[in-house]
This record gives structure tokens, C-alpha cells and sequence, in this order.
């Protein structure tokens, strides 16, 4: 176990450092980013005192070293645009994006585990293709076109629901809808074929060749084998719902990290960009780590591989 | 097509009828024929590949002429609609209808140049992690795990800001975004078909690894590679959209699907139609794809569903 732990740690320490790498390349793909931050306008004079301000002269390596010492403590440069660390204004506004993600990934179970179960005890019934219809819907469907229905639908005809904004649980009911759907046909997926899959080996038919209720079966013994993939599975959503906040976030004005990314980039906020992009995937190497971690402690299978 | 009874041979068996075994080949295209997803796809992707040839001939208007004394007339089937626009026009007096025929070019031709471009980087990563194994499957599973750690949609979003929004650009950077699942599939199909006798006999007859590569293992995943570039064609188109959507994709005036979306946004309390056309189609061809796809998985590799 330790020596797994150990191993899952240096490949996540390996994937952060290369993460890092990109983000820290992101903002110059173009060439200088000097000239990207200063703006059209700009004099020649003005890029050159971008350039020394932020460092951009001196040699690659050594601004890598730098930027990703000073990120190690936290301090992710100033925003040219909002004249702040770069950590305080990402700190007022992933609490938004966390809330959104953790609400969405919780609907996507909750939609996705009781239509799963039911669809794998039941398969080929009308329940088997409900479920099958949803994930084929939510693969299917743009998230940010769904959020637009929803708006018109909730927020303008029947008048329910607030259009955009963050103040309260109201505000964050659409966007959680519309993210949440998008992640259920990964679960739906899943738990369906887990469930089967354990419902037809041997175990369970001893279990019920010793007469065992059918819901202890199904709950006691079936799902929690079928649900160790599921919190894989939630890890990586988790992940992947952070990224896609982009996109609900700036449908519904939603004011997260997602949303200021977009703003960022808009406004040629760089420093900001690439904050944002390397903090959700450090985000995604956590919680990976940690879901691989909690399946070695679930499954001693997995350690010896 | 053979049928099942053939009077080929009559004599041998002394009743003049000899049972012939269907080919696993017609068995399958039997079962295509039966799956309703599949049809239902395959007939979506039909016709939107006749809108994109015949776009010319079907649009009734020139997608780019504005007309501003013809703005904002909606579809035919409201009030004030009429047949010269059928879908009416936009807030620049753009025909709607031959916008959206034009915009289907757009997403076919960037779901599939995508998907080819992430089919060619994940295929040949998942061929060469999966065929050798050891420090090179290291390596590739490395990649893949970097890969799905970068948030993909923020990532495309602010390089496409930087080096400026094109067709080119948009699909260069989706195609070295999304090969991830290629990568994952191949590589695990590889796995399985290594062991196996006939990649065994080839090895000792003397034939070189690319062709063993390219002749023994390539075609016997090709029904699983099918399945993935169907499914990542839709993901390409998703992403695309998603893009356009977000104002760092195609650009204006360019009719795209996810664009058509982004510009009806501001009109849409008004004029739903705006983003509830554009929006429909997408949905619809990403149906398709989805449909056929998991088709084409149902009839060819129903392990993997």
C-alpha cells in the first residue's frame, strides 16, 4: 500500500510539474506575450517596460523557475488589468465555481444512480431506455444552448427563476441543471453496466440461493461493489465540470473563476489565464490522486498491479 | 445479398437444399439494418452531408448579404412570416435558413478534419503504448493523464484568443486537444489483441513490427476505432460550437452554428427563434453522430458499450 501510495505520488508530482510547464507556455503560443498585455495601442517604449516589468527578457528557464516557485507559494504575479494579486481575485471567486461544480456533480448522481440501478435490475423495460434516452439526450445536447432554453423557459415566460447573477441558491439552480446534465451520461453509463455486471456473478446468486431479501442484496451487496468505478469516475467529473464552468458560467454570469477566465481572456488578462488554467488542473491531479488512493484502500486488487 | 438456403449443391444432401451460415459480415450489416439508433443516426448524417454539398442550390439567399430593411422577420410559421425567408432572417437581415445550410459546412468540416488530426496523433499513440508495453506505455499513459488534467475548453479558448480566431487555427488546436480518447481505446484494444496467436505467427514468420502494426493489429481494431472517431466527430462539433459560442472560434461572419447561438443571444427575449433554430440543428446532428456511433458499438463491439 505504501509502496502504491508512493508511486501514485510521484506520477501526480510528474503531472503537475508538466501541467505547469503548459500553462506557464499558454500565454506565450504567440510569440511575446509583452505585446499580447500591452494592447494595440501600445508604444514600443510602453512593450519594453512591460517586458522588464514582468521579466519577460530574461531566459525561458529562468522565468519558468520563478513563476512556479512563487505559484508554489501562492502568488500568481499582479493582474494588469485589475491592479491585485492575481491569488486575491481568484480567491473571491472560486468559492462560485466549487459551489456550481459540487452542485452539479451531486445532480448528475442523483439523476444518474436511481435511473441506473433501476435500469440494470430491469433490463430492456421501459426504465432501461429512459435511461439510455437521458444519457443519449445529455451527450447530445449543447450545455450552453440547454442553458439558454432554460433561460427563456424558467427565467422569461414563467418567470421562476433569476436570469443571472450569483446572490443566492436561486441563481444557481439553472447552471447546476445544465452542468449536472452534461456529466450524467458518464454515471448513467456506468452504474447501468457495473450493476449488471455484478448482478450476474456468483456471489449474488449464493446470496439469493440463501434466501436474502432482494433490497439487501441490491444495496448491501450489488452497489457497493458497482459503486467503487462511480468514485473514480466523480473524481475525474469533478474535474471536467470545473473546466466546463467556462461555458455555463459566462451563459448565466455566473461569477466564478470559470466566467473570469473568459473575461480574462477578453480583456488579454494574462497572468489571470494562466492562474486559472493551472489551478484547475492541479485541482484535477488532487482529486485524481486522491480517488486512485481511496480505490487501493477499497480494492486490494489494484495495489499490486 | 445470399440468403440463408442456397440450391447450389443440390445432390450432396439428398434433398436439394444445403444450409449456408450467414458471413459474420452480413450478420452485421442484418443487425445495422434492425438497429433503430443507427438508422435514425445514419439518416440525420445523410441528410445534413446532402445540405453541406448541395448548400449552394438549397440556400435561397446569399448567407452574407445583409439587408437592414429585413431584419428580425421571423419564421414563416409565426406572424409576419413569409416564404422569402422560411426560418426568417437575423438582427442583420441575414437569410436564416441558408445561414443555417451554410453553417452545416462549417461543423462537418471541423468535426471531421478534428477528429482525423486527434485520430492520427491518439491511434499511433495508443498503437505504440499498447503493441510494446513497458517504458513507452509509461510514457504514452503519462501524455493521456497531462492531457486530460489541462482543461480543454479554457485552454483551446485562450490559445485561439492569442494567435487569432480561423478555421485553421480552430481546428489545429481542437485536433491536438482531443486525441485523448483515440489514445485510450487503441491502447487498450492493442492490449488485447497483442497476445494473440496470429501477432504471434506474424512476429515469427519474420514481419516487421510497422507491419505487424499496420497489418495484423490495425485492422482488427478498426470496429472499435470506428465507434471513437463517430463519437469524436460529435465532441469536435460540441467543442467547436462551444467555441463559436464564446466568441474565440470561427469569426464572424462566418455563419456558424455555435456563432448563429452567440449573436442571437442578445435578440433571444425577443426573438427566440434566433438561438431556438441553430440550436435545434445542432442538436440534432450531434444526435446523429451519438446515435450511430453507439450503433455501430451495439452491432460491431458490444463488449465495450
Amino acid at each position: 500500500m505504501i509502496v502504491y501510495t508512493l508511486k501514485r505520488l510521484a506520477l501526480a508530482f510528474l503531472v503537475a510539474v508538466t501541467v505547469s510547464m503548459v500553462s506557464f507556455m499558454l500565454i506565450r503560443v504567440s510569440g511575446d506575450p509583452a505585446i499580447a498585455l500591452a494592447g494595440e495601442a501600445a508604444s514600443a517604449e510602453q512593450i519594453q517596460h512591460i517586458r522588464e516589468h514582468y521579466g519577460f527578457n530574461r531566459p525561458l528557464l529562468v522565468q519558468y523557475l520563478d513563476w512556479s516557485w512563487r505559484a508554489l507559494q501562492g502568488d500568481f504575479g499582479e493582474s494588469p488589468y485589475f491592479r491585485l494579486p492575481v491569488s486575491q481575485i481568484m480567491g473571491d471567486r472560486i468559492g462560485v465555481t466549487m459551489t456550481l461544480g459540487g452542485y452539479a456533480l451531486v445532480f448528475a448522481v442523483l439523476l444518474s444512480l436511481p435511473l441506473g440501478i433501476l435500469a440494470a435490475v430491469h433490463p430492456n423495460t421501459w426504465v432501461d431506455r429512459l435511461a439510455l434516452g437521458i444519457a443519449v439526450l445529455g451527450q447530445a445536447m449543447p450545455s450552453f444552448w440547454f442553458g439558454l432554453i432554460m433561460i427563456i423557459f424558467f427565467s422569461v415566460t414563467l418567470r421562476w427563476l433569476p436570469v443571472s447573477g450569483t446572490d443566492s441558491w436561486r441563481h444557481f439552480v439553472m447552471p447546476t441543471i445544465a452542468l449536472g446534465y452534461y456529466g450524467t451520461p458518464a454515471f448513467m453509463r456506468l452504474i447501468r453496466s457495473g450493476m449488471i455486471e455484478v448482478l450476474s456473478s456468483d456471489y449474488i446468486r449464493t446470496a439469493r440461493a440463501k434466501g436474502l431479501r432482494w433490497p439487501t442484496i441490491l444495496f448491501k451487496h450489488a452497489l457497493r461493489n458497482a459503486i467503487i468505478p462511480v468514485v473514480s469516475l466523480a473524481a475525474v467529473q469533478f474535474g471536467f465540470m470545473l473546466g466546463g464552468s467556462i461555458i455555463i458560467e459566462s451563459v448565466f454570469a455566473l461569477h466564478g473563476i470559470g466566467y473570469l477566465a473568459w473575461e480574462s481572456i477578453g480583456r488579454s488578462d494574462l497572468p489571470v489565464v494562466q492562474a486559472i488554467v493551472l489551478t484547475l488542473s492541479l485541482i484535477y491531479v488532487v482529486l485524481t490522486l486522491l480517488s486512485d488512493i481511496l480505490n487501493a484502500v477499497l480494492d486490494p486488487r489494484i495495489r499490486v498491479k | 445479398m445470399s440468403s440463408y438456403i442456397s440450391s447450389s449443391s443440390p445432390g450432396e444432401t439428398g434433398l436439394g437444399l444445403e444450409v449456408v451460415f450467414p458471413s459474420s459480415r452480413q450478420i452485421v450489416r442484418r443487425a445495422m439494418l434492425r438497429h433503430k439508433g443507427f438508422l435514425m443516426g445514419l439518416a440525420v448524417i445523410i441528410v445534413v452531408t446532402l445540405l453541406t454539398i448541395l448548400a449552394p442550390v438549397l440556400a435561397t439567399h446569399d448567407p452574407y448579404a445583409q439587408d437592414l430593411g429585413q431584419r428580425l422577420i421571423p419564421p414563416v410559421w409565426q406572424e409576419k412570416g413569409n416564404w422569402d425567408h422560411p426560418l426568417g432572417t437575423d438582427n442583420l437581415g441575414r437569410d436564416y435558413l441558408s445561414r443555417l445550410i451554410y453553417g452545416s459546412r462549417v461543423s462537418l468540416l471541423i468535426g471531421l478534419s478534428v477528429m482525423l488530426i486527434a485520430g492520427l496523433i491518439g491511434t499511433t499513440l495508443g498503437l505504440l503504448a499498447g503493441y510494446f508495453g513497458g517504458k513507452i506505455d509509461m510514457f504514452v499513459s503519462f501524455l493521456i493523464t497531462v492531457r486530460l488534467a489541462l482543461p480543454a475548453v479554457l485552454v483551446a479558448v485562450a490559445v485561439v484568443s492569442l494567435i487569432g480566431g480561423s478555421m485553421r487555427i480552430v481546428i489545429l488546436v481542437l485536433g491536438l486537444l482531443v486525441w485523448d480518447r483515440f489514445a485510450v481505446v487503441i491502447r487498450a484494444s492493442t492490449q488485447q489483441i497483442r497476445p494473440l496467436d496470429y501477432v504471434a505467427a506474424a512476429t515469427s514468420a519474420g514481419c516487421s513490427t510497422f507491419r505487424i502494426l499496420a497489418h495484423e493489429i490495425l485492422p482488427n481494431l478498426m470496429n472499435n476505432l470506428i465507434v471513437v472517431a463517430t463519437l469524436e466527430v460529435a465532441r469536435a462539433i460540441l467543442l467547436e460550437a462551444a467555441l463559436s459560442f464564446l466568441g474565440m472560434g470561427v469569426q464572424p461572419p462566418t455563419p456558424s452554428w455555435g456563432l448563429m447561438i452567440s449573436e442571437g443571444k442578445e435578440f433571444m427575449f425577443f426573438y427566440p427563434y434566433l438561438i431556438t433554430i441553430p440550436g435545434v440543428a445542432l442538436f440534432l446532428l450531434l444526435l446523429g453522430f451519438n446515435l450511430l456511433g453507439d450503433g455501430i458499438r451495439d452491432v460491431t463491439a458490444p463488449e465495450g458499450r
